[in-house]
């Protein structure tokens, strides 16, 4: 019976007589009642995620906040310490204290990240809005060549651009938000088509409209929004992705800190000094989820 | 025109255990908000072979009250108290388990909506097999030979081809018969229809209310019929329910609820409904001048093909229509989907141009328009959408929705923008606390009255109504068409008015089209075309207006 069953519930499903008033009702609400209803609205896990980026921003932002030891500079005779009360997360092979490298690392691959996604967003978003809006052989024209940068491995398309860019931590953004700008683009015109569709846009048009007036007033504000969320979750992306490139060694050069690099050169020393590797790995790690998170919660806001 | 199957009362030997009784049922619904009661201190009895019907508008706990009889209730939905006796036992605690061991067999679903209630993946025929299957009845061989019968009982040209088939191959009063030929498929004791036709057009609505009349004469069953029309309930049941916010307003036989409602709701209802033989409430003050002729449209031998497929087929849409509508008139296009009728009005606002034929609206050759001369015209004539939930942008405020179309043209200053506004929201009677609003803050109705104040704002000589009441409740439709006339009357204005209810078109209209597969079939005055209607198939649609049977049967005989 579980088929019909199924079918059964989806059909009798009758959103209209769910009701509806149920939002009057909270603004009648006492205040202390919302009060409380706001405090039981908070999700712990979002807060914990805007939390650990509010951080990573400060250690890019003020690292001398955090830490008294250099990140480049090390200190004589404290090569590959265990964490202890001194070095908080140890030293590595120079001596240098991976607590101070992980927080100077994060202005280096924060803002590493923030170039690649602003690349991807705006190229693709502008080569997305451009096709959906424009159709015909316009739209032809781009989508073949998103095809065709998607159609290169990701990991791949971007070692060839930092070869032929040169290796560092700018080309290196910039090769990963070109990887970016297919996914960009195709989010972004299937959601200006999508809008494009609407009864609103042509009664938009019916009333006289302009394309661009149109384009402005009505597409763009209503098909960004998912764009934005998608930024945020490739903003987790292109850390990782930077940090692979750091960890093969096309990007940032030593020894500028920087967490796939830190991680890479943490390698050699596996076996003496685990938290090397481990701790960079799970900071990249715990940013990456937050940025996921971060970008849901964008995702369930528009829904 | 009286419809073949007549209603036979129950006979009065088995009434005496009803098949379904409901004692005052509640039911509630948790949200964000906590938990809201949605249907209060429901009861009501169906008997063996008698139809029940629940009439409501949208919200008024009909869905909720079936989907609790069934245990289909949404996830956040709970039965909070009463008793729903199956034959004298009570299920209203059963678990899911132990329904479905009942489910399909003593009591089953015909659901609203037929084109999303099928598996699109399986045939038809292993659909209908699926719940003789779960219910054990015989072997293969034998549920293949059951499948067969019942897809020929329902009415289904070529059954064995039929069973072969996939949902998307039949149509939507074809899968509607196979939906209905799973529910009776064991028989059951009773049938839960769920606005069971209220997708499909009037002429399939009526075969397949008369197939439910036919099975139901034949097999005894009893059925409990939800639907939002009135004019189906009063030609199909033997007892009203009417729900109003989740509470029983009156219930009694048919035709005495009918005849003398004792609710004032009821009285409303019965008012509100267009389907009920009405003709033109308000008399026309402007009376059509004979000889004087001025023509806001003109519409000469218009066809639209449209391309499909790859191969470069040419569909022809729209097929050599032709009329004319005097200003200050309302000419109705009418037909079922895919006649042709939205295409046309199209073709007519602008939105494409015509394989053929000649469209002057207000003297103006819409046909040779482009760029800015297209854009200039279209203060001329405006199209009012059919759904208000989609034909306004959920971000901007009702005011920036009904300035809109101001900013596109010559530029007023800010103060007068906001005057005009106020004033055009005020005319559709929109209290001003609503310009700060955004459209989910309104109800469907609200919502079409500020879709047509955006049309209105722009002083247009025609307004295009595109199916523009059908998504509406009847009372909330009532008033919109009220607020229509009342505007024509003060403005002047000519309405094309779409739509494919044909009761609702009598009265309102004064001259119709009758569109059957893009070519016009009829036309003329409206009272000329329902008196003696020129085809075959304009007197189908006719007859095929639910609510003739038990009121104003001298109309249409």
């Amino acid at each position: 019976m579980t088929g019909l069953n199924t079918i059964g519930r989806s059909l009798l499903r009758d959103d209209a007589e769910i009701p509806a008033s149920a939002s009057k009702a909270s603004r009648h609400a006492p205040s202390g009642a919302r009060w409380l209803k706001a405090v039981r609205g908070i999700q712990p896990g979002l807060v914990l995620s805007w939390s650990v980026m509010a951080v990573v921003v400060l250690w890019a932002l003020f690292p001398q906040w955090f830490t008294s030891y250099s990140a480049t500079v090390g200190v004589a005779r404290q090569q590959l310490r265990a964490p202890s009360a001194e070095h908080w997360l140890g030293t590595d092979a120079l001596g240098r204290d991976l607590l101070a490298r992980i927080i100077y690392g994060a202005g280096n691959s924060l803002s590493g990240a923030l170039v690649a996604v602003g690349v991807g967003l705006v190229v693709g978003t502008t080569l997305g809005i451009v096709a959906g809006s424009a159709r015909g052989r316009i739209d032809g024209a781009i989508m073949r060549g998103v095809d065709v940068l998607l159609s290169i491995p990701q990991l791949l398309l971007s070692l060839s651009i930092v070869i032929l860019l040169g290796f560092g931590i700018v080309n290196a953004a910039i090769a990963v938000g070109i990887t970016s700008i297919a996914s960009f683009a195709r989010l972004a015109r299937s959601e200006v088509v999508r809008v494009r569709a609407s009864d609103y846009v042509e009664a938009a048009f019916g009333s006289g409209g302009t394309f661009g007036r149109v384009l402005l007033r009505h597409i763009l504000p209503n098909s960004l929004t998912s764009v934005i969320a998608f930024a945020a979750l490739q903003l987790g992306w292109a850390i990782l992705t930077i940090s692979t490139l750091g960890f093969l060694g096309y990007g940032a050069p030593p020894p500028t800190p920087e967490w796939g690099l830190l991680i890479a050169e943490g390698r050699n020393y596996l076996a003496r000094a685990w938290w090397l590797t481990t701790v960079p790995g799970i900071v990249v790690i715990v940013v990456v989820l937050s940025a996921n998170r971060i970008s849901q919660s964008f995702g369930k806001a528009r829904a | 025109m009286t419809t073949a199957i007549t209603i036979k009362p129950a006979s009065t030997d088995v009434a005496n255990l009803p098949v379904l009784e409901i004692c005052n049922l509640a039911v509630g619904y948790r949200g964000n908000e906590g938990f809201q009661r949605v249907v209060h201190d429901v009861s009501l009895r169906v008997r063996p072979g008698e139809v029940v019907a629940l009439v409501g508008e949208s919200g008024s706990g009909k869905t909720t009250t079936a989907q609790a009889v069934i245990g289909l209730l949404a996830e956040n939905g709970r039965l909070e108290a009463g008793a729903v006796r199956l034959n004298g036992t009570d299920i209203a605690g059963w678990s899911q388990k132990r329904l479905d061991a009942i489910r399909g067999s003593k009591i089953s679903l015909i659901p609203q909506d037929p084109t999303s209630s099928l598996n699109p993946v399986k045939t038809i025929g292993a659909q209908v097999a699926e719940v003789l299957q779960i219910h054990r009845q015989g072997n293969r061989a034998e549920i293949d030979a059951r499948v067969i019968e019942l897809l020929t009982r329902v009415g289904l040209s070529q059954p064995e081809l039929r069973a072969r088939q996939y949902p998307h191959e039949l149509s939507g009063g074809m899968r509607q018969r196979v939906l209905i030929a799973i529910a009776v498929a064991l028989r059951p004791a009773l049938i839960i229809a769920d606005e069971p036709t209220s997708a499909l057009d009037v002429t399939v609505q009526k075969r397949i209310l008369d197939l439910i009349d036919e099975l139901r004469g034949e097999y005894g069953t009893a059925v409990l019929l939800v639907t939002h029309d009135l004019g189906v309930a009063a030609d199909r049941s033997n007892h009203i329910v009417v729900l109003k916010g989740g509470r029983i307003q009156e219930q009694g036989p048919t035709a005495e609820v009918l005849a003398s409602p004792r609710s004032e709701y009821t009285r409303k209802l019965l008012a509100d409904a267009p389907s009920l033989g009405k003709t033109r409430s308000v008399p026309r003050s402007v009376s059509p001048r004979i000889g004087e002729r001025d023509d806001a449209i003109v519409v000469e031998n218009l066809v639209q093909d449209f391309i499909v497929g790859s191969r470069r087929d040419v569909f022809r849409a729209v097929d050599g229509v032709s009329f004319t509508v005097q200003r200050g008139t309302t000419h109705a296009i009418v037909g079922e989907s895919g006649s042709g009728k939205t295409t046309t009005a199209r073709s007519i606002v602008g939105f494409q141009k015509p394989t053929a034929g000649r469209i002057l609206v207000d003297g103006i050759d819409v046909t040779n328009l482009r760029g800015e001369n297209l854009r200039r015209f279209r203060r001329t004539i405006q199209l009012v959408y059919q759904n208000p939930f989609a034909s306004l942008d959920p971000r901007q405020t009702i005011f920036q929705i009904v300035e809109e179309p101001l900013l596109n043209f010559d530029p007023l200053p800010r103060e007068d923008r906001a005057r005009k506004v106020q004033a055009i929201l005020d005319r559709v009677g929109l209290p001003p606390s609503a310009l700060t609003r955004r459209p989910h803050a309104l109800s469907g109705g609200q919502r079409q009255r500020v879709a047509i104040a955006r049309a209105l704002v722009l002083d247009p000589q025609v307004l295009v109504l595109d199916e523009a009441v059908s998504a509406l409740d009847v009372t909330v439709q009532a008033q919109i068409l009220a607020l229509l006339d009342e505007l024509q009357q003060s403005l002047g204005l000519t309405y094309l008015f779409i739509s494919h209810d044909l009761a609702v078109v009598r009265q309102i209209s004064d001259t119709v089209s009758v569109l059957h597969d893009g070519r016009q079939v009829d036309s003329g005055r409206v009272e000329d075309v329902f008196q003696r209607p020129g085809s075959a198939y304009t007197r189908e649609l006719i007859g095929a207006i639910p609510g003739q049977r038990n009121l104003n049967p001298h109309l249409f005989s």
